[in-house]
């Protein structure tokens, strides 16, 4: 049962400046799957979502989607955009624009959907999240887990192949959470790929198909949630494990 | 007092046609320095090095001269290959230089925006450019209202400047019926009055907007 590769990465490599942010990074999503990305801040997880959504540019490697090589020469970044959504630790809403419109925009905008159909998916969106009481509010008004909702709303809209999520939960209070989680636990069992950055380890061990542990800009360790939980090889990886758990 | 509301009364016909002409100099300088504001603020955000050291030049000029010389080097510089009446000239000058600082004003409030806004638009597939006009400016242009309309109004008074080089807008009006008179403060003063009614309405437009535009922030 080997599944479509939805993403493949190959010895990416990232510098800021003087700083090595990913060290020869090899990473592979299959579809339908839920990769987990952990590690200390600044172990460069979050670096290696941007780059899969080319908000960052790699320095070297390679990175596939469905198999095809994409390079900001020979591809409109801008396509690829579309076809990978990505949530944001901070949400990220348009505070001018309401809760609907937020969802409608792009879809109007860069994929010339007609308005009255994105009004409807928009909507419906919406209701799938939670929020058919909010269509036109400002985001102001609304919670931090209601927001991350309307964000992840909104990334959807853009029938995206896969999702990204760096932190989805970091800013929230902790009991909103637990909404939010649960919204990305039900997009997960609908099928979603999706490569999702996250302190909450509840979340990776229930909902992660494959849970990956970085540190330095390496991939130090790969394997199944209970696998990596449970039974960590490397002394590394028991580290960071003991000191959040 | 009541010499001065007898005068107020006898020249308000005058008055009003300076007062028009005010209004259009006003109306005609800042709808083109918004537009020279907001080409210039763009340049001094963008990656590119040379456009930025242009917009740079451009608010260090008319930021380190004054602006009655501007004025008149315009006039008279302008004069020297196509005639132009002293109306467009003023505008023209009033424009440059109200530019420069509405540039500044733009700039700073489009990096106001929080850059998470310009990654999410991004991340949607939206360009530079989409995300540009659809999410950060009309952010920014909200923010921007306050300092926007105080430049308005800095801009209605600098008017007064153009009567330099025969304008018969409120000042020139009050200067010629002063001279005509040799009653110099009767007709400033009218001509005060009328400029604070003017700045006054502005100041009422420019809070209902920012009132208006508060709720969804």
């Amino acid at each position: 049962m080997a599944n479509k590769l939805m993403v493949q990465v190959e010895q990416l490599n990232k510098s800021f400046g003087d700083l090595h942010v990913l060290r020869n990074v090899d990473l592979q999503v299959e579809e339908s799957n839920v990769v987990v990305l952990i590690g200390a801040s600044g172990s460069g997880k979050s670096t290696l979502l941007r780059c899969l959504n080319f908000l960052e540019i790699k320095d070297e490697g390679r990175i596939f989607l469905e198999g095809e090589q994409i390079e900001k020469e020979t591809h409109n970044l801008n396509e690829i955009r579309q076809r990978v959504g990505m949530v944001f630790q901070h949400f990220n809403l348009f505070p001018h624009k309401t809760v609907l419109e937020n969802v409608i925009e792009a879809p109007i905008l860069v994929k010339k959907t007609p308005k009255k159909q994105a009004i409807d998916d928009g909507k419906a969106l919406l209701d799938k999240v939670g929020l058919a009481d909010k269509y036109h509010v400002y985001p102001s008004t609304l919670s931090g887990g209601q927001k991350q909702r309307v964000a992840i709303a909104r990334s959807l809209a853009m029938k995206p192949e896969v999702m990204l999520f760096d932190e989805p939960t970091s800013a929230l209070d902790p009991e909103l959470v637990g909404e939010v989680l649960n919204t990305m636990k039900e997009l997960a069992d609908e099928g979603m790929t999706m490569v999702v950055v996250t302190h909450e380890m509840g979340f990776a061990r229930e909902v992660g198909d494959w849970v990956v542990y970085m540190h330095d800009g390496k991939i130090v360790e790969y394997g199944r949630p209970e696998e990596l939980f449970d039974q960590p090889k490397e002394q590394r990886t028991k580290e960071f494990l003991s000191s959040i758990l | 007092m009541s010499h001065f509301f007898d005068v107020f009364m006898v020249s308000y016909p005058i008055f009003l046609e300076g007062l028009k002409i005010t209004l259009y100099l006003s109306a005609a300088s800042l709808i083109m320095a918004f537009v020279i504001g907001l080409f210039f603020a763009i340049l001094k955000i963008s990656s590119i090095k040379p456009l930025q050291w242009i917009a740079d030049g451009y608010i260090w000029l008319i930021r380190g001269t004054p602006l009655i010389v501007q004025i008149f080097v315009l006039y008279y510089g302008i004069t020297e290959i196509i005639l132009i009446d002293a109306f467009w000239a003023g505008a023209i000058g009033l424009a440059i230089h109200s530019g420069a600082y509405i540039a500044e004003i733009i700039r700073g409030s489009i990096q106001s925006i929080a850059k998470g806004q310009m990654e999410a638009g991004r991340s949607l597939g939206m360009t530079k450019l989409q995300t540009m006009r659809r999410i950060i400016l009309p952010q920014a242009f909200r923010r921007a209202i306050p300092s926007l309309g105080n430049q308005f109004i800095i801009g209605i008074k600098d008017s007064s400047l153009v009567s330099f080089i025969g304008a018969q807008e409120l000042f020139g009006v009050s200067s010629s019926l002063g001279s005509n008179s040799f009653d110099f403060l009767t007709f400033y003063s009218i001509a005060a009055v009328y400029y604070l009614v003017i700045v006054l309405v502005l100041s009422v437009v420019v809070n209902r907007i920012e009132k208006r535009l508060a709720k969804s922030d």
